[in-house]
């Protein structure tokens, strides 16, 4: 009998910690199909976040370093200028890629590291209950925002592919999504893209993964997915932004 | 052979002959010189240099190098190394490998760009959170800045820890003649690493973290984090004694105020004054020992800086204020002169003659 479905090799047989219906273990997975494929499990170095996600290397099976708050990039840039035949890729969600690390991504962006990106954008900040995140949209309810974002009070969404995309070290950028399982392919073809690109040398690449968050969004699984269609999409519009 | 360099550019050389091949910094005065040097220096040995955005980037692209086996080391001065905290609390968590260079200037805020020893405290007490330690190593000449650099790169190594050496901008910036002899060099840049994360080739997936949230997990590193810090302690405490066998008052001072004191110990020596110096070297750990032997046949301590009183905390503590300790300082630029720890010393040296 052929097998046509199995676990990708770079993923370890265990239980994930997140919350039923969360968007890590998809976009996790992603990676691990992109590395089993692109065969680059033994020169991978991934960079795991502050954040939900910090304990990724309890699911990844290849090199994994954990690092401050927002500092993925930096960190990111120590390996990958010492010894550019690994492979570097950092993950981060959107308190650590656009709040407190918003330096790092852009100044690593513009040096044109050749490194690879997986930002995750749930809206919010998961780990410490909620909060509001540069990306929460306008009017959306977090634990910070009980009357939900108001331009005049809390700004306006941050929206890290049109910023980037501007800067010419970014060689890709691109916004995906994982609302339903078209999207989930598509998602998977950029994070490959990504990969490849820096196999190629070709510079800086990011996939904006825009991901659900039920705890926090306070929706079932299901109508986290639909706010993401519905809501969260027309602030931010999928699609290559650059490259 | 003998060559004039400023200290920024002797410490840098003196990495690269250690077998650092990794430098971000931040520019900052006053140790310019040191990021400008590695910056033409650095390619030329197949090295890495950069620029970074922040000292947090600079110190977190260190970080980085480390993690991959790479001798790595960032500079910078008082507030930039402010900033650096929390990625050395993070490489002492990690137990990753790395050298930070301090040339001290006046603080608290941005402070002066004058020479300063202000950040005693931030150096030896952690700097940074949690329950951690870093080597300090504070060389008195551009001598000793080749040596003890060159000294850093291997207890960083040894013990995966972080190494800072503590410096002002006095040494920084002065000119001294200094042998460069990659010959006599202990260096040994070729300690095993099985740690490294270089991609898992016929291993194990291995991961560097400093997160431990199981029952007891994280009181455990910490334990055994203070086991290496006393394993450190014994090995790794160095100090210089001058006239310790038949002085009454001993000062102890270190890097820059070391050499004023000196030169009023030798004068008041030539007087037939019993006058001594401590200096201490490893500032952590501190030499502690020595200064208990002292205690038992000195009558008193001056203790000299160039700050409002840090270090005295700890010569209090190891001599266990058997004895007393006076101090004399000046901050915020300013430089006790010899005549100025001369006035100071002949004031308690009478006091104390019966």
């Amino acid at each position: 009998m052929d097998t046509i479905f199995s676990k990708p090799d770079s993923m370890k047989d265990v239980p994930t910690h997140y919350c039923p219906g969360c968007g890590h273990g998809v976009v996790h997975r992603l990676i691990c199909e992109v590395v089993d494929e692109l065969g680059i499990r033994e020169s991978v170095i991934g960079i795991a976040p502050v954040g939900c996600a910090v304990i990724a290397y309890d699911y990844w099976d290849f090199d994994v370093t954990e690092t401050a708050h927002g500092r993925v990039p930096a960190v990111a840039t120590g390996i990958k200028r010492t010894h550019p035949e690994n492979i570097v890729f950092g993950y981060q969600g959107d308190g650590d890629l656009a709040a407190i690390g918003t330096a790092e991504i852009i100044h690593a962006a513009n040096r044109r590291e050749n490194i690879t990106i997986v930002f995750v954008n749930n809206s919010l900040y998961g780990m410490t209950g909620g909060q509001m995140a540069p990306t929460t949209i306008l009017k959306q309810k977090t634990a910070t925002t009980p009357l939900g974002r108001d331009p005049k009070r809390e700004g306006f969404p941050l929206k890290v592919c049109e910023l980037l995309s501007v800067l010419p070290g970014v060689f890709y950028a691109e916004r995906v999504a994982l609302y339903n399982p078209q999207n989930v392919l598509k998602a998977k073809k950029a994070i490959r893209k990504a990969f490849q690109n820096q196999i190629d040398g070709s510079g800086f690449s990011i996939v904006e993964v825009l991901s659900q968050c039920p705890t926090y969004l306070g929706l079932s699984p299901k109508d986290a997915v639909k706010w993401v269609e519905e809501d969260m999409l027309k602030e931010y519009p999928l699609g290559v932004f650059k490259g | 052979m003998k060559v004039l360099m400023c200290g920024n550019e002797v410490l840098a050389e003196a990495s690269i002959m250690a077998g650092c091949r990794f430098y971000a910094g931040y520019p900052i005065t006053p140790q310019n010189e040191l990021p400008a040097y590695m910056s033409r220096r650095m390619p030329e040995v197949g090295g890495v240099f950069i620029q970074a955005e922040s000292e947090l980037a600079a110190i977190n692209m260190v970080f980085g190098a480390s993690l991959r086996g790479v001798r790595a080391m960032t500079s910078s001065s008082s507030p930039g190394i402010s900033l650096k905290q929390e990625g050395i609390s993070y490489l002492a968590g990690c137990e990753l490998p790395a050298v930070i260079v301090n040339m001290m200037r006046g603080g608290p805020g941005l402070g002066n760009i004058a020479p300063s020893q202000s950040d005693y405290f931030q150096a030896t007490r952690g700097g940074g959170h949690g329950d951690y330690r870093q080597i300090v190593l504070a060389p008195a000449s551009l001598q000793e800045i080749v040596e003890l650099t060159m000294y850093s790169f291997d207890l960083a190594d040894r013990y995966r820890t972080p190494v800072m050496i503590l410096g002002d901008g006095i040494l920084g910036q002065m000119m001294e003649p200094v042998v460069l002899n990659p010959e006599s060099r202990s260096s040994k840049p070729g300690i095993k690493k099985d740690w490294i994360l270089d991609g898992c080739k016929n291993r194990a997936p291995r991961v560097i973290k400093s997160l431990f949230l199981g029952e007891g997990e994280l009181e455990r590193l910490n334990q055994r984090l203070q086991l290496k810090y006393r394993k450190i302690a014994e090995e790794e405490t160095r100090s210089e004694v001058l006239y310790g066998d038949d002085s009454t008052i001993i000062l102890v001072a270190y890097g820059t105020m070391s050499r004023v004191s000196r030169n009023v110990v030798e004068g008041l020596r030539k007087q037939g004054k019993k006058i001594g110096m401590l200096r201490p070297i490893s500032l952590w750990p501190f030499p502690e020992k020595e200064l208990k032997i002292l205690s038992e046949k000195v009558d008193k301590f001056l203790v000299v800086e160039m700050s409002c009183g840090q270090m005295v905390e700890d010569v209090k503590l190891g001599i266990e204020c058997k004895r007393p300790v006076h101090f004399y300082g000046r901050s915020g630029g300013g430089l006790p002169t010899e005549d100025e720890i001369m006035r100071e010393l002949m004031t308690i040296y009478s006091s104390s003659l019966p």
